[in-house]
C-alpha cells in the first residue's frame, strides 16, 4: 500500500532534478570563472576555491548538527559558493571568502530551512554582508592582466567607481569592457564568457529570457534617458557592459527560489531590478547597485507572486 | 520570603523582558552599540522600573480604571525626568551617547508592561522585587547584546581593544547588525528552552 503514490493531476513526469539544473548552471559559469582567473591571476582561483569549499563545509556542518539529510552534493551550496567567489575582488585576505560563504549559507539559506525556503539569494546576502562589514577589502580592485606583466598586483578602480568619482576622463573602449579588460570582481568582468554560459542555459531551457532581458533593457533605457548632459544623452552600452549587471541579470536574478513564478511576475521583477540598479548607479551612494537591486526585488517577490497569480481555467 | 525571591528571579531568566517577553526592543536595538551605553541604559531603566512599580503599587486603589494608562505614564515620566537630569548632571558624555533614548524610557514597553500587568495588582514589596528583577534582566540582556556587537563590530570591549589584528565587521555596529544579533540570540534562547522542555 505504501508503494502507491497518490497525487493530484497533472500526472506528468519530468526527468529534470534540482541537482541536474544546479550542475548545469555551474557548468555554464566555468568559462567566466576561467576568464576571471586568466585576467586577474592565480589569486582569483584561490578566492573561488575558498568560497566554494567553505560553503560546502558550512552546509554539511549545519545539516549534521541539526540531524538533517546532508545535501551538499546536489550542487546548490557549491553554486552559492561559486557565485559568491565570482562577486569578490580578486585580491582579498584569505578569511574574507570563508566568512562570506559561512554567512551566505548559514544566515542566507539554512536559517530559513534550507534550499527552497530562503527569501534572499544566499550568495548576494554573503556579498552584501562582506561589503557592509569590510568595505576596505571589498572595494579594492586590481588592474587586469598585471600578473602577466610580472607584477603581483596593481590597485585599480572599476569603471563605475571612476564614473561615480567623476574621474572617468577617457572613454574605455567597449571591446575592453566586453572582453573583460577592466577592474572588477572575478566573475563579472568577462562579458563574452558570461554570455556564452547564458546562451548554453537558454538553449537547454534552464533559463527564460523574461527576467534577464527586461532587467538589462530597463537599466539600459534608464541610464540612456537620464544621461549626464540632460535627457537622452546617457552612455547606455557602458552601463550595460560595466559592473556586475550581466552576471547578476543572467545568473543571480534568475535564481528559481527567490524570484516570481509567473512570466508576468518575472517581467515585473526584471523591470524593478533594472530601475533600482539605474537609480543606485546614477544617484545613489554606491557606484554599483546590482546586488542591492536584486535583494530588494527578492523581498518583493512574494507580493509580486500574489498579484500575478494565473487565473484557474474556468473561473473568473 | 521565598515568594519574594521568586518575584525577583523570574525577571532575570524565566521571564526575561528582552528574550522571553520581547518587550522594549526599540531602546535595545538603538543603544546596544557599546557595552557602556548598554549598562547606562539598563541602570536608567531599572531605576525607573523600581520607582514606578513602587508608586503604582501604592496608589493602585485610587487610580480610576478608565484613565489608568495616563496615570501610569505621569508616574513613569516623573522618574524618567529624575533619571535624565541625574545623568545630565553626573555623566554628560553618557547622556549624549544615549540621546533621545533616555526620555523615551517613558514609553518603554517593559516599564508600562510591568505597571499594567504586575504593579497594579500586587503588593508594594512584591512590586519592588518584580521591578528589580525585571530591571536587572533587562540590563543583563543589554550587556550581552552590546558586548557581542561592540566586540564583533568594533573590536573593543568597554572601549579597550581586545585582540591584536582582529578586523571587526562594521555591519554589526549598524542597525542591521542589531537586528541580526538580537534575532540570533532570540533563536538561541528559544532553542535552549525547547531542549529543556
Amino acid at each position: 500500500m505504501n508503494k502507491l503514490i497518490v497525487s493530484v493531476s497533472p500526472h506528468l513526469h519530468n526527468k529534470e532534478s534540482i541537482s541536474k539544473i544546479m550542475w548545469m548552471v555551474i557548468l555554464s559559469l566555468i568559462p567566466a570563472g576561467a576568464a576571471g582567473i586568466y585576467i586577474f591571476g592565480i589569486d582569483a582561483l584561490w578566492v573561488i576555491i575558498l568560497a566554494v569549499v567553505s560553503a560546502l563545509a558550512t552546509e554539511a556542518l549545519i545539516q549534521g548538527f541539526t540531524k538533517k539529510k546532508i545535501t551538499i552534493f546536489n550542487g546548490s551550496a557549491l553554486l552559492t559558493g561559486l557565485l559568491l567567489g565570482f562577486n569578490l575582488p580578486p585580491k582579498v585576505p584569505f578569511w574574507l571568502p570563508i566568512v562570506g560563504s559561512c554567512f551566505a549559507i548559514a544566515i542566507g539559506k539554512m536559517i530559513f530551512g534550507g534550499l527552497g525556503q530562503n527569501i534572499f539569494n544566499p550568495a548576494l546576502v554573503g556579498r552584501v554582508f562582506l561589503l557592509a562589514s569590510w568595505p576596505k577589502y571589498m572595494t579594492t580592485f586590481i588592474q587586469p592582466m598585471a600578473a602577466w606583466g610580472g607584477y603581483d598586483a596593481i590597485t585599480y578602480a572599476t569603471p563605475l567607481a571612476l564614473l561615480k568619482e567623476g574621474k572617468l576622463t577617457e572613454k574605455i573602449p567597449y571591446l575592453d569592457l566586453f572582453l573583460g579588460n577592466r577592474g572588477g570582481c572575478i566573475g563579472e568582468v568577462c562579458i563574452v564568457a558570461l554570455l556564452a554560459g547564458a546562451i548554453f542555459l537558454f538553449i537547454r531551457g534552464y533559463l527564460s529570457w523574461h527576467i534577464p532581458i527586461t532587467y538589462i533593457l530597463t537599466t539600459g533605457i534608464f541610464t540612456y534617458v537620464f544621461g549626464p548632459k540632460g535627457l537622452f544623452t546617457g552612455d547606455w552600452l557602458f552601463h550595460i557592459l560595466s559592473g556586475g549587471l550581466i552576471l547578476g541579470a543572467f545568473f543571480m536574478a534568475t535564481d528559481y527560489v527567490t524570484t516570481p513564478l509567473t512570466r508576468k511576475g518575472q517581467i515585473i521583477f526584471g523591470f524593478g531590478c533594472g530601475v533600482l540598479t539605474a537609480v543606485i548607479r546614477l544617484w545613489g551612494g554606491y557606484p554599483e547597485g546590482v546586488s542591492y537591486a536584486i535583494l530588494m526585488m527578492n523581498a518583493a517577490t512574494p507580493i509580486i507572486d500574489r498579484y500575478t497569480k494565473t487565473r484557474i481555467y474556468g473561473t473568473r | 520570603m521565598k515568594k519574594l525571591a521568586q518575584e525577583f528571579l523570574k525577571g532575570i531568566i524565566r521571564e526575561n523582558p528582552t528574550f522571553v517577553l520581547v518587550l522594549g526592543l526599540c531602546p535595545t536595538l538603538a543603544v546596544s552599540v557599546s557595552v557602556i551605553n548598554g549598562i547606562g541604559m539598563g541602570i536608567a531603566a531599572t531605576f525607573v522600573l523600581l520607582g514606578s512599580n513602587i508608586i503604582i503599587a501604592l496608589i493602585k486603589n485610587y487610580i480610576p480604571q478608565r484613565i489608568r494608562i495616563p496615570c501610569y505614564i505621569v508616574v513613569i515620566a516623573t522618574f524618567v525626568t529624575i533619571a535624565e537630569m541625574t545623568m545630565k548632571a553626573f555623566s554628560p558624555a553618557l547622556d549624549r551617547a544615549l540621546g533621545i533614548y533616555v526620555p523615551l524610557i517613558v514609553v518603554n514597553c517593559v516599564v508600562l508592561g510591568r505597571a499594567e500587568a504586575y504593579a497594579s495588582k500586587n503588593s508594594v514589596a512584591n512590586s519592588f522585587f518584580d521591578g528589580l528583577g525585571m530591571g536587572i534582566g533587562f540590563t543583563l540582556a543589554l550587556i550581552l547584546i552590546s558586548a557581542l556587537r561592540e566586540f564583533l563590530g568594533a573590536g573593543t570591549l568597554l572601549g579597550h581593544p581586545l585582540i591584536k589584528g582582529f578586523e571587526p565587521a562594521f555591519v554589526l555596529g549598524m542597525p542591521s547588525g542589531a537586528l541580526l544579533v538580537i534575532g540570533l540570540l532570540l533563536g538561541f534562547f528559544n532553542l535552549l528552552k525547547k531542549r529543556k522542555a
